[in-house]
């Protein structure tokens, strides 16, 4: 089946309304006991196997995470989070490999199926032993991240004739430890941030691409993040390396069964780009948002950053935000190589009693650095939506280069819009540009589309489609679509 | 807090503190409010200064300098001012002197149209409504200590024409000093008013004014300041304003002059139709620090905002602005714009700048711009093929880009005045 109508199909379901993603998975899980102590973590280092280098790092980790106080400069409110009410650890109880699909676990493969993955794949997942023979079909590798644990990484071999390494953290960490050693923590060092910090101590899994020099990946790279298990933080680590001249697309989707208690995500993702590198890391996140009265939803608090390390090297990070409770992100670009490129494309779309407090860091540090932000966000019901972002150009960057537009939509009397950018400049042959504005959709233009025959929902999905048309046009086609029809699934409702 | 925290502040919060417990007694005005300003000043001390404990207002500009230094209160003796006299604008408006934060009859003029009155905080203490020390600790500091300030009002439909309010500080012989002048100007319905406000001065001191304007319905305020302090001074002043229904505030500022600089505006569209202007430029040299901190608030529907700072930035100076557009929900059909520039002429100069937008209402039209560079080279290059030497051309580009901002200015004579004060500033500071 061709991705276009697979995905055809997940937007068919999802014009019923409601949360679609919201199913759970009642599989025996394994999982640490509530709270956090020096034994949580040292439990998760053993479970996993994990070389003592790395237990020392988390629990360094810990011990700065604890003379930590949680950040409070966003645009956000909510309750305080006790931090000793949540499992860190958990994961699908090990069986031994299942011969076939038969016997791999019903509730599994059904939730394979809710997020889309072909049988072939899911047969995969599910740990049943390939055919080696079979030729993939289909060009998109998948590493699906079960609450904590990777369950399974596709296409691996594919990959791995052309050297790419696409594996969980955790396997990783046993198969290449040089390399996760070497860079893990190099661009989110484990202080960063109370919750980078608190990642780097109870990390569970993640993924891990390693891209050798001049490779260009042969299909784009995939990763299905789900939170299963009630009461369980996720904090997944990636770490994506990408060598001199090599290239990579990869794909995050985020969705997770909806709950009545808020859970929380507290994700960190590094990116390295040597020489001539590209990476295009590109995000939809669908996580629970709640319901119409804020009940429930995910706490999404995530360091994102990439390092443009050698010379013409580009990252760029395109997100599609319509989910959780409360967004806290801000994807950056530390751009060292001369002529490096930074880039990013966003759209937040919030709802009902959602928060989003998302933007990015462009921070150039090299000759001829230059770096694009564009930024839609989109207030419905009684949300508030922030752009928050930092242009900073440092003394060295010689004709450094920063392009920035911010727009608001707003839709309703309720909600709330913010714009929140920072200008810092240091070298004179720089050139920053900043544009932002706010309005609502104009009366005029849904007159027009009324006047044709469409809904108001549908004019209004058109209309706020336009608005981000310059973002969604970064989007891997595969995510393109799904994330248009996903605004217009967030927004269903919120109109007239 | 911890004790060594405290106590490394001690020096200018304890001087401060310790001068209010030594002459509260003789200070004018609502003890209460004092205490309770003392006593919030004591529990924040000065904002930004020291690092790490720095609220998000002062992101960008660290008072460490005014916390470290001493200050004194000024000489009671009447000081001579002749000189600084001399270097006022001349524009043969009728003035209101004040000297080291004290008004000063004898260097002022009278004869104001009838319905204009003028008094001083000195001889009529009110705090006004408008401040907050709770908020801005600057304030607090200032409502603990003022001693003096202008009180002008305008009594309805009366226009009083234009102003001069002066600000000099005297050099006294060596003393770092400080005063903290409480000006108030009030316009009644339909009133019109039109102040040009200098500040300068000679030596180290500290002038950190608080102004309150109430603009009535219909009334017009235009308010130009030229802060032109010594080099060696600090400038932080704190203005609050209140804009009723239909009523304009049109404000410009320029900036030339203090070692370290703050020109913090607050301003309240509180009716339907009422307009704010907040337009500035700075120009900085040296290691001069310059910050335009804005807050403009749209409480009412139809009201309009408009902001455009420029920012020429030389040596190793450092400009900022920051920016706050807030649009209640109630405040439907608002237009707010803001735009900042900045043009930097040398490789040790910085500029940081935030322009923000607070919007809870849908149907408003909200937008800001800024810019960052360098001259440009096309231009310059036009310039130097037609035979204008490097230096010329750039001064003649830095002009053009000044003359922009000036436009703000309408009144004649009032922005000759700033003409003369950009020109000066030229002659002493060649690019």
């Amino acid at each position: 089946m061709s991705i276009a109508a697979e995905t055809l199909d997940t937007v068919q379901e999802v014009t019923g309304s409601g949360y679609k993603w919201g199913f759970e998975t009642d599989i025996e899980m394994d999982m640490a006991p509530k709270g956090l102590t020096e034994d949580t973590i040292r439990l998760i280092s053993a479970r996993k196997e994990e070389p003592e280098w790395l237990l020392d790092w988390r629990l360094k980790a810990f011990a700065q995470w604890q003379t930590m106080i949680e950040p409070n400069w966003a645009r956000v409110d909510h309750p305080p989070i006790d931090y000793q009410d949540l499992h860190y650890y958990a994961a699908p109880k090990k069986k031994d490999g299942p011969r076939s699909l038969d016997e791999v676990d019903p509730e599994l493969l059904a939730m394979y199926e809710k997020l889309g993955i072909p049988l072939k794949e899911r047969a995969i997942l599910a740990g049943v032993v390939p055919d080696p023979d079979a030729e993939p079909e289909r060009q998109i590798a998948v590493d699906a991240v079960f609450d904590s644990v990777s369950v399974a990484t596709t296409f691996r071999a594919t990959l791995e004739k052309s050297g790419v390494i696409f594996c969980p953290i955790s396997e990783a960490v046993k198969t290449h430890p040089e390399l996760v050693r070497k860079y893990l923590g190099t661009v989110v060092p484990a202080g960063d941030n109370f919750f980078a910090c608190l990642n780097s101590a109870v990390f569970t899994d993640g993924s891990f691409v390693f891209i050798p020099k001049g490779v260009r990946c042969p299909m784009e790279l995939s990763t299905y993040f789900r939170i299963n298990a009630r009461n369980t933080g996720q904090f997944e680590r990636t770490l994506i390396v990408a060598e001199a001249g090599a290239h990579v697309s990869y794909l995050e989707g985020c969705t997770a069964p909806m709950r009545d208690e808020n859970q929380l995500h507290a994700a960190v993702v590094e990116l390295i780009a040597m020489d001539d590198a590209q990476i295009k890391y590109s995000t939809v996140q669908n996580w629970y948002p709640g319901d119409v009265n804020g009940v429930g939803g995910i706490y999404n608090f995530v360091t994102k950053r990439g390092i443009c390390q050698g010379a013409r090297s580009k990252i760029s990070w395109t997100q599609v935000e319509t989910g959780s409770a409360i967004t806290w992100k801000y994807p950056s670009c530390v751009l060292v190589g001369e002529d490096s490129v930074g880039e990013f494309y966003s759209v937040a779309v919030t709802t009902n009693r959602q928060q989003a407090d998302t933007g990015t860091k462009m921070i150039h540090i090299g000759r001829g650095s230059r770096s694009t932000i564009v930024s839609k966000g989109i207030s419905a019901g009684r949300s508030n939506n922030t752009y928050r972002g930092l242009v900073r150009i440092l003394g060295q960057a010689h004709g450094a280069r920063n392009h920035t537009q911010c727009d608001s939509l707003l839709i309703g009397d309720q909600c709330g819009a913010h714009t929140v950018p920072y200008i810092e400049s240091r070298n004179p042959t720089a050139k920053v540009e900043h544009e932002a504005t706010t309005s609502k959709i104009a009366e005029d233009q849904l007159f027009y589309c009324r006047s044709r025959g469409l809904s108001q929902e549908d004019a209004v999905g058109l209309i706020v489609n336009g608005f981000c048309k310059e973002v969604l046009k970064e989007l891997p086609m595969e995510f393109a679509v799904e994330a248009q029809k996903l605004l217009a699934v967030s927004l269903e409702g919120s109109v007239g | 807090m911890s004790a060594s925290v405290a106590s490394s502040r001690a020096p200018a919060t304890g001087g401060f503190l310790a001068r209010f417990e030594g002459f509260r007694a003789q200070l004018p005005g609502d003890p209460d409010r004092r205490a309770q300003a003392a006593d919030l000043f004591r529990a924040n001390g000065l904002p930004g200064g020291l690092p790490g404990r720095r609220a998000e207002a002062w992101k960008y500009t660290s008072l460490r300098p005014v916390a470290e230094a001493s200050f004194r209160e000024p000489l009671t003796a009447i000081a001579d001012c002749a000189g600084l006299l001399a270097r006022l604008p001349n524009v043969g408006l009728p003035r209101l002197v004040f000297v080291d934060g004290r008004y000063r009859g004898d260097l002022s003029a009278d004869g104001f149209p009838a319905g204009v009155s003028i008094s001083t905080f000195a001889r009529s203490p009110d705090f006004g409504a408008l401040a907050r020390p709770e908020r801005e600790n600057m304030v607090a500091l200032n409502t603990m200590l003022a001693e003096d300030g202008v009180r002008i009002s305008v009594a309805d439909g009366v226009d009083g024409g234009t102003l001069m309010l002066v600000n000099l500080a005297t050099e006294q012989s060596g003393r770092a000093t400080a005063f903290h002048p409480r000006h108030s100007i009030r316009l009644a319905s339909g009133a019109r008013l039109s102040i040009l406000e200098v500040s300068l001065g000679d030596g180290v001191y500290l002038h950190n004014p608080v102004t309150e304007l109430v603009v009535a319905a219909g009334a017009h305020l235009s308010h130009v300041r030229l802060q032109d302090e010594a080099r060696t001074a600090f400038h932080l002043s704190t203005l609050y304003a209140d804009i009723a229904e239909g009523a304009t505030y049109d404000s410009f500022a320029l900036n030339l002059g203090a070692r370290l600089a703050r020109t913090e505006i607050h301003a309240r569209l509180g009716g339907t139709g009422a307009t704010v202007h907040l337009n500035g430029a700075q120009l900085l040299t040296g290691s001069q620090h310059a910050d335009i901190t804005t807050v403009v608030r749209h409480d009412a529907p139809g009201c309009a905002s408009r902001q455009t700072i420029k920012n020429v930035l030389s040596g190793r100076s450092r400009g900022v602005f920051q920016g706050k557009i807030e649009v209640d929900r109630i405040a439907q059909k608002t237009d707010g714009y803001q735009m900042n520039q900045a043009l930097l002429l040398s490789p040790d100069a910085e500029i940081d700048c935030k322009p923000e937008l607070e919007i809870f209402a849908d149907d408003v039209k909200c937008s800001h711009g800024a810019t960052v560079g360098e001259l440009d080279r096309d231009q310059l290059f036009y310039l130097r093929a037609r035979g204008v030497p490097l230096a010329q051309a750039r001064a003649l580009l830095v002009r053009a880009f000044l003359t922009e901002a000036l436009d703000a200015v309408t009144d004649e004579t009032i922005r000759d005045a700033l003409e003369a004060a950009v020109s000066r500033w030229w002659e002493s500071e060649p690019l």
